[in-house]
């Protein structure tokens, strides 16, 4: 059994090498060329500025934007660092409510969300993607419901007419992959950057 | 639940049902020592290795011995993962500064990733360095699951061999299960990945000036390269705290399919890989179809539940499905379907969050990993879990007609059927037993994130998550505290290495017998019957063991959602 020692600590360091250094190595420097804007995040530059990652969701507040989903990521608290405040779409520390079928937490702050897009557009009815947190706390998108719903909010803030909305959301919507795969989504990040370059005309 | 739900799970059940025969042919030619299209570039490097490591390859090895090769190589996983995680703050790699992790985490996750569990007590962005991620996790990631199909391997090879002493050379088949099988597909999986934009960079993380002109810190890091293995090996263990749900890693609908068919991929080809080494393919192939069974009622039970939502979700007029916990981009049908798949196999990759589905859609996971995780299984485990179920389904049948019962040719006597009584009732203890702890002493209380039986549930699944080595959680629970760190590693552990022993016991027990030609008496073990009957075993012993603690979590917790109560 001895004899096994050597092979134990040999072996091992070799494939180690191999495995955790040489493979993810050579895979950054292949994936560097050969896909360089994944490889970085695809991140989105405006005017030399990094403004996010077109996969990373980010908080929307105003009235003449698509908002995403609520956002239950958190961030530890300045005051206390054992603590954690509530830092919607923190790209940092990604993660979901953890709230079961059966939460008091859940039943509140979904009620209280319903309330408040009621009041925003009484007629449609609430599209569920909208009043529920996404498991990562950074998902980019929205269901095409969750977009039409907002859509006279965000055009009346915009003097636009919902029409013209209504032909970006259009534009901006995917479809399932091959026709099968996935669900029909609009990113959220790519339909207010197109709605801030419509703008001007 | 639509007709484009069931043709995406349709659609899924057929590229793995294909994948089966080229992939066991293929695997088959590695571990028999033929050459493959991949010699002439690895072979010199396989041979380099033997070399420095002073291993014989022609030597082969007993049970005993390969055993204690598997535990000796473990020791030096694991040093080297610790070791790395205290060590981080003064180690190379380190863009996001990240500090020292405490004792008990790095204990924790040291066990965690050599047992294949990669239960995720720390959240990576927020912890790792990324040589951590690469040198200890990655690396791991390739190790356990190699371990684990060697094991198998060493168990099948007790089977097929006749009156011989060894099962193998441990050294051998973990060397050429990393360097044929899994880092020639992981090479192509990685930059397929990274196509459908998952971040592979050294790089820091990034600030960005959001539109609104808040700032947004986006973690990044070598992602693509953990996450192939991640899923190939069915490890599970997350480069970012929300797993497979963090569009990073999981950018598109498609990267999802793919990564739900590497998990089932090389676990499915085990069947046909046995199937082929006793001669028989169609044994291998009853195999697959008692999983399969078990498999496709899942997925239809889970989805079921998450379509229909929740009483809460109804009462405010709110249709499509439990969206709370997951992502637009996979919907109801993909988040279903990936929580059964990656609780049938040991994966643990979540791409939604468990914590948040439905009372029985949530259930579903937990029984799966209770059965034994025997359902694909792990990379490797799941296979001789799933004979060492097969062994106990030939006894109860060999009681039946009164006659010593046989498997592809070696009798099973009270040896063997004794020792896989012991890997499957030390399962149970495990998770029964800390989860009994769990709910009772205070500091371990304080950890729960729901009120009510959602509360005890998750308890309960975190340490059947644990014990069954398969690292998906119902996350809400605060795992990252001294209790939790400990009892969870002694879970692991005990799951992992009590389950392999015996099961290599086995192996040394069978490789020594005779090999008898199968007779008019023969139990046939390629018809429904044998498949009917092992999924029975399966169920009657995973029901007995576990149904009562069911009763006190998930099953009560929906019938108290039918009745609108809420904690």
């Amino acid at each position: 059994m001895l004899r096994e020692i050597r092979p134990a600590i040999l072996v091992l360091v070799l494939l180690t090498a191999i495995t955790g250094l040489a493979y993810p190595l050579a895979i950054t420097g292949i994936a560097g060329v050969i896909f360089p804007r994944q490889a970085q995040g695809s991140l989105i530059e405006k005017d030399g500025k990094v403004i996010g990652s077109a996969l990373i969701g980010q908080e929307f507040k105003e009235d003449k934007y698509f908002h995403g989903r609520p956002s239950a990521t958190v961030a530890p608290d300045p005051n206390d660092s054992t603590k954690t405040v509530p830092a919607p779409y923190n790209a940092a520390n990604s993660g979901g409510s953890n709230l079961g079928p059966t939460s008091k937490a859940l039943n509140d702050r979904i009620k209280e969300d319903v309330e408040k897009l009621k009041a925003e557009n009484p007629t449609a009815s609430v599209p569920v993607d909208l009043v529920t947190t996404s498991a990562s706390g950074l998902d980019p998108d929205i269901s095409p419901d969750a977009a039409l719903f907002q859509l006279p909010r965000v055009a009346k803030a915009r003097g636009m007419s919902e029409d013209a909305v209504r032909e970006l959301v259009t534009q901006n919507t995917q479809g399932r992959f091959a026709g099968v795969i996935g669900e029909p989504r609009v990113n959220v990040l790519a339909l207010n950057l197109a709605l801030d370059a419509a703008k001007p005309k | 639940m639509t007709v484009i739900g069931w043709i995406q799970i349709i659609l899924f059940c057929a590229i793995v049902v294909a994948l089966v025969k080229p992939l066991g042919w293929y695997m088959t030619r590695v571990f028999n020592g033929e050459r493959t299209f991949l010699s002439p570039v690895l072979r010199p490097l396989e041979r380099g290795i033997y070399w420095v490591g002073g291993v014989d390859e022609r030597r082969e090895q007993h049970w005993l011995t390969y055993t204690v090769a598997m535990l000796l190589f473990h020791v030096g996983g694991f040093a080297l993962i610790y070791g790395l995680m205290r060590l981080q703050a003064v180690l190379p790699f380190n863009p996001a500064g990240q500090g020292a992790v405490a004792e008990d985490l790095s204990f924790n996750t040291a066990i965690s990733f050599i047992t294949n569990t990669n239960w995720q007590n720390y959240g990576g962005e927020s912890t790792l360095s990324y040589l951590v991620q690469m040198l200890g996790l990655t690396h791991q990631n390739f190790l356990s699951a190699a371990t684990g199909i060697a094991l198998a391997m060493a168990l099948i090879r007790g089977f097929t061999r006749s009156s011989m002493r060894t099962v193998g050379n441990f050294w051998v088949d973990v060397t050429r299960c990393t360097l044929y099988v899994l880092l020639p597909i992981c090479v192509v999986y990685a930059l397929f990945l990274v196509w459908q934009g998952m971040p592979q960079t050294l790089g820091a993380y990034v600030d960005a000036t959001t539109l609104e002109g808040g700032k947004q810190t986006i973690a990044l890091g070598p992602v693509a390269s953990q996450v192939a293995i991640k899923m190939l090996g069915t490890n599970g263990g997350g480069f970012f705290n929300a797993n497979a749900a963090h569009p990073f890693e999981n950018p598109t609908a498609l990267s999802n399919l793919v990564q739900m068919i590497s998990i089932f991929a090389l676990g499915a080809a085990m069947t046909n890989v046995f199937g082929r080494m006793v001669g028989n393919e169609r044994q291998g192939w009853a195999i697959f179809a008692v999983m399969g069974i078990l498999f496709v009622a899942g997925v239809a039970v889970t989805y079921w539940a998450e379509a229909n939502g929740t009483s809460l979700l109804q009462a405010y007029g709110l249709t499509g499905g439990n969206m709370e916990g997951k992502e637009v981009r996979f919907g109801i049908v993909a988040s279903s379907l990936f929580a059964v798949i990656t609780t049938a196999a040991s994966c643990g990759a979540v791409n939604a969050m468990h914590d948040s589905f439905t009372a029985i859609g949530g259930m579903i996971p937990l029984i799966n990993m209770q059965l034994g995780e025997v359902i694909i299984g792990g990379v490797g485990a799941g296979f001789y879990g799933m004979l060492l179920f097969v062994v106990l389904a030939i006894f109860v049948a060999g009681l039946m007609v009164g006659r010593t019962p046989e498997y592809v040719g070696k009798k099973i006597e009270a040896r063997e059927v004794k020792m896989a009584m012991l890997a499957i009732l030390v399962l149970p203890l495990m998770y029964l037993g800390w989860t009994a702890v769990g709910v009772v002493l205070p500091s371990a209380v304080a950890s729960m994130a729901n009120a009510g039986p959602h509360g005890f549930t998750e308890v309960l699944y975190a340490f059947t998550s644990a014990t069954g080595n398969n690292g998906s959680a119902f996350a809400g629970l605060t795992g990252n505290t001294l209790f939790y760190n400990l009892t969870l590693a002694s879970a692991m552990f005990v799951g992992r290495f009590f389950m392999i022993v015996p099961a290599m016991a086995i192996a040394g027990s069978l490789v020594e017998k005779k090999s008898i030609p199968a007779s008019a008496g023969t139990f046939p073990t390629t018809g429904g019957l044998f498949v009917g009957l092992v999924i029975g075993v399966i169920l009657i012993i995973g029901g007995l063991t576990f149904f009562p603690a069911l009763a006190l979590g998930p099953i009560v917790e929906h019938l108290a959602m039918n009745a609108n109560t809420l904690f």
